[in-house]
């Protein structure tokens, strides 16, 4: 407690190395770049079991419970499983495409990692600019999942792909919008200067944009009530239908991993980061995003899955107009009312987010409907 | 070329195979379906890869060593197969089913409707993409019936229960209890079941107005059971047409006012709610007695033919039987319920999307033991 007190006071970044070390800055570069990959490892092998052991519970069954204690070593014996089998590329396949699209699918979320601090300036690299980056980085991975739909030639795969990226297309707009409000409020791009902020965790002070960031979160990255580019019962399995072995487990991997980052992005912007009390920075990290990945778990079994047209219609008919209203009612408060007091600015969003909603369902509808043919 | 045409997009149609396997074509059905894009433009069903030539086996088999084959058929609804049959063989050869083996016959088809919409409803709400929660719930409720079925013959799938002339053996002592304590349970299961997707704005979004079946249409098509009568096609066989005992026992049938997915799903839970109440009158009215007439093992009807159709849980489930004075039937022609519900598959789903083809195509309710026989 008091040392996190002292590092928030002091603003003092966490070092790895003495900054007069020699080479400093590469050390610094290896020592984060091993963390990271080992990070996305683990917690991915983490959050399958989460998803598999809570989906189970919340279906009325068990869940893997063989494999090690509870279940626990499911993840590894799966990855080793995927490393074995034999890697089927169909005849008709655009080889070079179908080989490369899972590195290039895997590598920007990977890279999404770089900004995003597990404690105090404990980052690869604190970009001014971070949430930018996030933002560009995030959709190249979708540029992967199109070539594997692609290079896959297989017309399920095709229509998973091109599903994909019109939704990540259309989502990306409410997400960034989503984002901004945070940013006037933190008068900063740089994660670790938003962690830093937030004395009071953001999701209070934007609650609208917090939500329009998890739903447009969770249909960027494929999670359900957004999942058809890989819906199971209409496409089988979308863009990696064609995909076997431990290039199968490459987009299972970005999967996850995606999940990963949008919860450690909602962590960083709305739940206060790494901040808390009592436990390490970074275990509160880890704990806060493990809880975001557990309520995209209870959606996923939750929610039936909407079409595609009701899922381009909530993008751009609902989650826009909302997101822009909100930016706009956050640019008015910082800009009018810089120093209220928290708590009355807490209520007045609240206030708004309800309106907001209540108005905005009463006149819009989903989907358009049959067409004539 | 004016500007419209010019900014239109040329689209051109592509065929994609759903099936014969896939994971939402309930079994080994194939629909070829011509795409434009994600819109449905028409669907080609091909039919048979199931097919086990059933109704010639009848011709090798004595009148009741065919029961077990009728388990055969709708294998997610034995009871109701075998009763069907029997009602056949016994209008043929003119043989008076004692009074108890009535009532339990009732029970058993009512238990076996609710055990069929169970999974209607579960894989139902599956096809619209719930990932697997309700399926997995409704499975919970069906392994109740299941063990009470379990309890009178042994058996979990293919019951062969009912004999020519009465049934295989009379229930347990403990049958009657167990079932009395199932039936409540299942009241409440059904209210909470309604309670958490009545009202889901996504279920909502994806079944209202979705693959509507006029009333004409239904009438002229043959379509029987809950499908016709969520199109508000009052036709209930246990009401036009009374066979075994039902004018004995209070019940309404539920009638839906659109045709559409939602309707068909509506019907299906009030159908629940009905048959629990005739179980429950059914078990406060059943009398002691023996449970089987005096049937000889080889039953030899008199030459001539003879129909009998039930109130399957699918719809209309006939058998028409030929006999010429053997032990065999000289021919057996079996009306299948899925089959004849299918017809009206290619116009419900025209110019609906791949998802809703899906979601239609649950709400049928099919099973493809049936179709192909």
């Amino acid at each position: 407690m008091a040392i996190v007190d002292f590092i928030v006071q002091n603003q003092l970044p966490m070092q790895v190395v003495p900054p007069d070390w020699p080479g400093g800055y590469w050390w610094h570069w290896l020592f984060f770049t091993v963390v990271l990959i080992g990070f996305v490892l683990i917690m991915v092998m983490g959050v399958i079991y989460v998803e598999r052991r809570g989906l189970g519970r919340m279906q009325s069954r068990l869940g893997p419970n063989r494999t090690g204690p509870f279940g626990l070593l499911q993840a590894v014996a799966d990855a080793v499983k995927v490393l074995l089998k034999e890697n089927i590329v169909p005849d008709k396949a655009d080889k070079l495409v179908h080989w490369l699209a899972p590195v290039v699918a895997f590598v920007p979320v990977l890279m999404i990692f770089a900004v995003v601090p597990f404690q105090n300036g404990a980052l690869l690299a604190d970009l001014n600019i971070g949430i930018l980056y996030v933002v560009a980085i995030s959709s190249v991975a979708t540029v992967g999942v199109f070539m594997a739909g692609w290079g896959s030639s297989n017309k399920y795969s095709l229509l998973g792909a091109m599903r994909n990226v019109a939704a990540v297309v259309s989502y990306e707009m409410p997400l960034v919008l989503a984002v901004l409000g945070v940013v006037l409020v933190a008068g900063s791009l740089s994660m670790n200067q938003i962690v830093l902020a937030q004395d009071i965790p953001y999701i209070l002070f934007q609650p609208l944009g917090f939500l329009i960031f998890f739903a447009a979160g969770c249909a960027e990255i494929n999670r359900s009530p957004f999942d058809l580019m890989e819906a199971d019962q209409e496409l089988v399995a979308g863009f990696h239908i064609e995909y076997s072995g431990m290039k199968f487990a490459m987009f299972y991997l970005v999967e996850y991993a995606e999940a990963i980052a949008i919860a450690a992005i909602i962590t960083t912007l709305f739940l206060g980061g790494w901040r808390g009390p009592i436990l390490p920075p970074w275990l509160w990290f880890i704990v806060k995003v493990i809880i975001v990945f557990f309520v995209m778990v209870w959606t996923r079994a939750t929610f039936p899955r909407v079409r595609i047209d009701q899922l381009m219609a909530l993008a751009w008919k609902f989650l826009f107009p909302l997101a822009l209203i909100n930016l706009f009612v956050t640019a008015i408060q910082v800009l009018v009312w810089p120093d209220a007091l928290p708590w009355i600015v807490i209520i007045i969003n609240f206030a708004i987010m309800g309106i907001l909603i209540l108005l905005w369902s009463k006149f819009f509808k989903l989907g358009w409907g049959r067409l004539e043919v | 070329m004016t500007t419209t045409e010019m900014m239109t997009l040329k689209t051109e149609p592509f065929v994609l195979n759903f099936g014969p396997v896939h994971p939402s074509t309930h079994g080994v059905y194939r629909m070829r379906a011509t795409l434009d894009g994600e819109v449905i433009l028409d669907i080609e069903p091909v039919v048979g890869y199931l097919h086990r030539g059933i109704e010639k086996l009848a011709e090798e088999r004595t009148y009741s060593g065919f029961i077990p084959l009728t388990d055969r058929l709708d294998y997610i609804s034995p009871m109701s197969n075998n009763l069907g049959y029997c009602l056949a063989v016994e209008k043929l050869a003119g043989i008076k089913v004692p009074e108890r083996a009535e009532y339990l016959r009732v029970i058993m088809a009512e238990l076996q409707r609710l055990a069929n919409h169970c999974i209607a409803i579960g894989s139902f709400l599956n096809d619209t993409g719930a990932y697997y929660t309700p399926f997995m719930y409704a499975f919970r409720e069906r392994e109740k019936i299941i063990d009470l079925f379990d309890m009178v013959c042994g058996q979990r799938l293919t019951y062969n229960y009912m004999r020519i002339g009465g049934v295989s053996q009379d229930i347990p002592d403990e049958f009657l209890p167990a079932l009395k304590k199932i039936v409540e349970g299942m009241s409440r299961w059904i209210d909470e079941y309604d309670f958490l997707l009545m009202q889901n704005e996504i279920l909502l979004a994806r079944t209202k107005g979705v693959g509507v079946l006029p009333r004409e249409t239904a009438i002229n098509c043959g379509i029987s059971g809950p499908v016709a009568r969520g199109s508000g096609v009052n036709w209930d066989l246990r009401k036009a047409d009374p066979y075994s005992i039902y004018d004995r026992f209070e019940f309404d049938i539920p009638l839906g006012e659109t045709g559409d997915c939602y309707d068909r799903y509506r019907v299906r839970v009030e159908e629940m709610r009905q048959s629990l109440r005739i179980i429950k009158q059914a078990m406060n009215d059943i009398p002691a007695g023996p449970v089987r007439a005096d049937v000889p093992h080889l039953v030899r009807p008199p030459a001539g033919e003879a129909y009998a159709h039930i109130e399957a849980p699918k719809g209309e489930l006939g058998y028409y039987l030929v006999s010429d004075n053997s032990i065999a039937p000289y021919r057996c022609h079996i009306r299948p319920t899925s089959l004849i519900n299918l017809t009206a598959l290619r116009e419900m789903v025209k110019g609906w999307k791949v998802a809703d083809l899906i979601a239609i195509f649950g709400s049928i309710d099919i099973t493809m033991g049936e179709v192909d026989r």
